[in-house]
């Protein structure tokens, strides 16, 4: 009896271990990505994916010469999906925070886009801490404006929205008076839509201190990957491919190191 | 395994949720209660002109999504620009308002058809012993039809109660900062998921089994005329149940 369980013990293990002695050499990769963040990564009426997201990601892989497959998930379970190994990297904005360096490791930024105000026309001449005292500042929860705001508008209200897009729902209703977003997203999600005749943006754009740009994600285990997908980014940096890319999407440069 | 430093530092933001799951739905369920038991005589009238208009409320509350209701309130009604110019905007433009709003408009079209069930099984012989009496309508409601449905009606009641108590996660959508909210900002900020939302559904299975508890005791000091009697003469006959 104790030998067969041995045995199985033995068997269960073995067929365990290759998993993690085998070395990977990354010639198909699953790539995680969300689908909901105009126009960075969206799903089109076809049901396809599109966006600047996915064209970095199919530029970083044609760099690679790996065969890439996605893998749409939910903003939230992103991260635990990685390191449960449902997908090799993520390629989701996902802005590089120190809270999540804790739990995978980043790749050189690919794009930085900065944040900007957005009120009423005329409600606001500038968004200093002075102007928005005793106003209400709307914000995404738990993104690293939403500790800007906290830090340094310690005088204002606010208002903390659970989605990026209804930050400018909100704002838009009225329940705030000034709302802090990504420059980009408010554009697309606000600025550009019937909803957003009469809103303007407040003061130049702002870049948040500590604010490290937005990187591919990877499991700690794999180093190795990190460093390709930087070579990656680095050749398509190089060689005009991303230059093209971001002109598709904005008419301003998005590359992290301007 | 489990990061109990995380769920312990996190504890007093979980009491903080409670508190505010607990606060909505008291709120709630004490409005819907007050408002079901006139819509519940209302449903249960004769008259059409009182029935129909009941009955149009009660089904279109209940054969939506509460989270859908919600969203129209909290975003739907915003889109107008005529709404945000009247005097009702000052409510509607607090989250805390469209929870609470919702949430009554909900429960009220539950709680009113439990009630309505619960009047209508009235025994017969109940009516009849009141009629005989020369009980007026008036007092044949007060005294026989009222008192004996919410008694017949306790433990429905108490599942709405525990439902509604589950369904106050919603209020997490418009920005109000309850248990699930919770749950969800620390597994945001340490992307700890058994550690967030198993310490919420502890808290959520604690507060389920407390009402339960409640409505149980209640049932037994309501609804005593409809348990078994045991026997005086011979105790082994009936299952010695609770």
């Amino acid at each position: 009896m104790l030998r067969k369980i041995t045995l199985a013990a033995t068997i269960l293990f073995a067929s365990l271990a290759p998993a993690s002695a085998q070395t990977n050499t990354w010639t198909k990769l699953r790539i995680g990505v969300e689908g909901s963040y105009p126009p960075f990564s969206q799903i089109g009426t076809d049901g396809k994916l599109s966006g600047f997201d996915i064209d970095i990601a199919n530029a970083v892989c044609a760099e690679l010469k790996a065969e890439c497959t996605f893998v749409q998930q939910e903003f939230d379970g992103m991260l635990p999906a990685l390191n449960a190994r449902k997908f090799d990297m993520i390629v989701a904005s996902l802005t590089i925070t120190e809270e999540r360096k804790k739990a995978v490791d980043f790749s050189d930024p690919y794009y930085d886009v900065p944040s900007r105000w957005v009120a009423k026309a005329g409600a606001f001449k500038d968004a200093s801490p002075a102007s928005l005292k005793g106003k209400k500042i709307i914000v995404l929860r738990n993104s690293p404006r939403a500790k800007y705001v906290a830090d340094n508008y310690k005088e204002s209200e606010v208002l903390l929205a659970p989605k990026e897009t209804e930050v400018y729902l909100e704002l838009s209703a009225g329940r705030g008076d000034i709302a802090l977003g990504s420059s980009v997203v408010s554009s697309e999600a606000l600025l550009k839509k019937p909803e957003g005749k009469g809103f303007e943006q407040v003061g130049p754009v702002v870049r948040l201190a500590g604010g490290s740009g937005v990187g591919i994600a990877v499991r700690k285990t794999d180093p190795d990957l990190k460093e390709k997908i930087n070579g990656a980014i680095k050749a398509i940096r190089a060689n005009g491919v991303y230059n093209t890319l971001q002109k598709k999407y904005f008419d301003f440069d998005v590359s992290p190191d301007q | 395994m489990i990061d109990w430093p995380i769920i312990i530092e996190a504890l007093p933001e979980f009491f903080q949720g409670l508190k505010i799951t607990l606060i909505l739905l008291a709120i709630s369920m004490s409005a819907g209660f007050v408002l079901a038991l006139p819509l519940a005589i209302a449903r249960v009238s004769p008259n059409p002109w009182l029935s129909r208009p009941v009955w149009v409320y009660t089904y279109v509350f209940r054969g939506t999504p509460l989270l859908v209701q919600l969203f129209m309130i909290y975003y739907g009604l915003a889109q107008f620009e005529w709404v945000r110019e009247t005097a009702a905007w000052y409510l509607l433009k607090s989250a805390w308002f469209c929870a609470w709003l919702a949430f009554v408009l909900n429960t009220t079209a539950y709680t009113t058809e439990i009630f309505a069930g619960a009047l209508r099984t009235t025994p017969p012989g109940e009516l009849e012993a009141a009629r005989s009496l020369g009980m007026s309508t008036v007092q044949i409601y007060m005294r026989i039809l009222v008192p004996s449905a919410l008694r017949r009606a306790l433990p429905q009641y108490g599942n709405e109660v525990v439902m509604m108590m589950h369904a106050t996660a919603i209020a997490s959508a418009v920005s109000l900062v309850e248990l699930t909210r919770v749950a969800r900002d620390v597994y945001t900020n340490t992307l700890m998921p058994v550690e967030a939302f198993g310490t919420v559904a502890v808290f959520y299975f604690v507060l389920t089994f407390s009402m339960v508890g409640v409505f149980k005791l209640l049932e037994r000091r309501f609804l005593v005329h409809l348990r078994p009697r045991r026997s005086q003469t011979d105790p082994g006959l009936v299952p010695n149940v609770h």
